[in-house]
């Protein structure tokens, strides 16, 4: 083994780096960052308080655990908006298909803020809705609805023309193309950003901490008022984001490659 | 078979692909559309196959307008099988399902008989073997009989083929173009484009050469190739011949 193969990618796609070779390369990538980090809080000459912060550590869990649900709901019902907005488009009704085209540039053209300030403010106190979590779990749906819906769109346009006219030859009534031929074919191609669309669905969640949505992230920021520190508990936050987040980001990666060797 | 094109043209944009195109064949068994690629043998059997309708002019088969409503195109486009020059096997299912689908879902076979009819037809291929592969897992010649045992199986009476060989190898040609011929005598009407000039001439009744958009010479199979009358075809001919 070389110093050089040790650090350096071969050219050949067939021999990937061993394992050693990632691991070390990986520790130093990461031993890299942290000395920036530790350079950052040394020119600050931040005095740590980590004890007060470790205290709370059932107050982390217990947000950890409401952005876990919140997601979870708002992921499922962002996919059965996401999907009836794709339908809508695709309509003939052209008041139905305009109003999908209008729900998704008007949510992919503004801010995530504003539109839980508007949805929490206007439409949830018009509808009378009490809830806090059922308010933030409707933004939140209607708000990752409308990239999921671009993003099946996306992978219905993709499926080719040659396979619309070989379900139209055998004789498939547009249902029967719709369900057997475009529908497979573009939730496959669109896994990848699915998932990936999912990760952004738990990061984007943090925002609701403004409407007093006790989460993961309202819940850190009372921990840092509670104990008069600064950073502290922005550190446990961004390790609780990220337990969930890179999994979803691994199985993304995963499935492009899949779906890269099958076609 | 008596097929009619009353001036088609059939424009994709700026491409005009059929332009002001005129037809008439009377009492054919077997029809072979032959020509220089792009000359438009491909989109004229999607025309013929009701996949698409002319930008204008009117195309009748056996004396019926092919349907201008949807509904009556579906009902059209279940009784013909099309092989495509790209095959257009559906990617996400294997060869077995691919046959098997349509048979379930459009001829109301059962999903037991589906199968059973599937296989029996993929065997007559040589496909027995292969059911299971999907067809990124296939060579271009397996798909090609799979595209072929995919339109065969729900028995349709007029089979539309769009070089149905040009994947395969000298063998499997012979077989294939045999397992045509079979078809022939099986009193099915076929719409074949080739660019195999000894078949065409040996199993079509009628040739119909086709290039730059327009009909160039139609008559009976042995006339074109033999004794062609214009320039054109003479051309294509001799350069058919010399390789
Ligand atoms: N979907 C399409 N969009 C744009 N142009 C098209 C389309 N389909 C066909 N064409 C054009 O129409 C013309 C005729 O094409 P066609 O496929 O019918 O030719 P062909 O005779 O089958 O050729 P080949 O022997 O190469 O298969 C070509 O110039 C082609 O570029
Ligand atoms: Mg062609």
């Amino acid at each position: 083994m070389t110093p050089r193969s040790l650090f350096f990618d071969s050219e050949s796609a067939s021999k990937p780096p061993s394992a050693l070779a990632r691991a070390a390369s990986f520790a130093i990538a990461l031993l890299a960052l942290s000395l920036c980090l530790f350079a950052a809080f040394y020119v600050l000459q931040y005095e740590w308080n980590w004890s007060s912060v470790f205290r709370y550590k059932a107050k982390f869990l217990k947000g950890w655990l409401a952005t876990l649900g919140i997601s979870s709901i708002s992921l499922i019902f962002s996919f059965l908006v996401g999907a009836i907005a794709t339908l809508c488009y695709r309509s003939r009704f052209l008041p139905l298909k305009y109003l999908a085209n209008i729900y998704v540039e008007l949510i992919r053209g503004t801010p995530l803020l504003v539109q839980i300030y508007i949805f929490f403010y206007v439409i949830a106190n018009a509808a009378d809705i009490q809830n806090r979590y059922l308010v933030g779990i409707c933004i939140m749906a209607i708000f990752s609805g409308a990239y999921i819906s671009e993003i099946l769109r996306a992978g219905i346009e993709g499926v080719g023309r040659s396979q619309l006219l070989s379900a139209k030859a055998i004789g498939f009534s547009e249902y029967q193309t719709f369900r057997y031929v475009i529908a497979p074919q573009a939730l496959r191609s669109s896994l990848p950003a699915l998932a990936g669309q999912t990760a952004n669905l738990i990061k984007d969640s943090s925002l609701l901490s403004i409407i007093a949505i006790s989460e993961f992230t309202l819940n850190a920021q009372e921990v840092n008022a509670f104990t008069y520190s600064s950073f502290e508990s922005f550190f446990p936050l961004a390790i609780g984001y990220l337990a969930l987040t890179l999994p979803i980001m691994r199985l993304s990666r995963i499935l492009e490659k899949r779906l890269r060797f099958e076609t | 078979m008596n097929l009619r094109f009353e001036k088609v043209t059939m424009r994709y944009g700026q491409q005009c692909a059929l332009d002001d195109f005129s037809l008439s064949i009377d009492d054919a068994r077997c029809i072979a559309l032959i020509g220089p690629s792009g000359g438009g043998k491909s989109t004229t059997l999607r025309l013929l196959a009701g996949l698409e309708t002319p930008s204008s002019g009117s195309i009748q088969i056996n004396g019926t307008e092919i349907g201008s409503s949807e509904p009556e195109r579906l009902a059209y486009r279940k009784r013909t099988g099309v092989v495509f020059q790209a095959f257009n096997l559906f990617p996400h299912f294997d060869a077995l399902t691919n046959v098997a689908l349509p048979l379930e879902k459009v001829h109301g076979y059962s999903h037991s008989a589906s199968i059973e009819k599937a296989e029996t037809i993929l065997e007559q291929f040589q496909l027995s073997e292969h059911r299971f592969k999907k067809p990124a897992e296939l060579s271009g010649g397996q798909n090609q009989r799979v595209a072929i045992a995919r339109a065969l199986a729900p028995d349709p009476d007029t089979i539309f083929l769009d070089e149905p060989t040009s994947a395969l190898d000298p063998e499997m040609t012979a077989e294939v173009l045999d397992a045509i011929e079979r078809l022939i005598d099986a009193k099915k009407d076929l719409v074949i484009a080739t660019h195999q000039m000894g078949f065409a001439k040996h199993a079509a009744n009628q040739i119909a050469l086709i290039a730059e958009g327009k009909l160039v010479e139609t008559g009976p199979a042995a006339q074109v190739i033999e004794n062609p009358q214009s320039p054109r075809t003479q051309k294509f001919l001799s350069a058919c011949l010399s390789f």
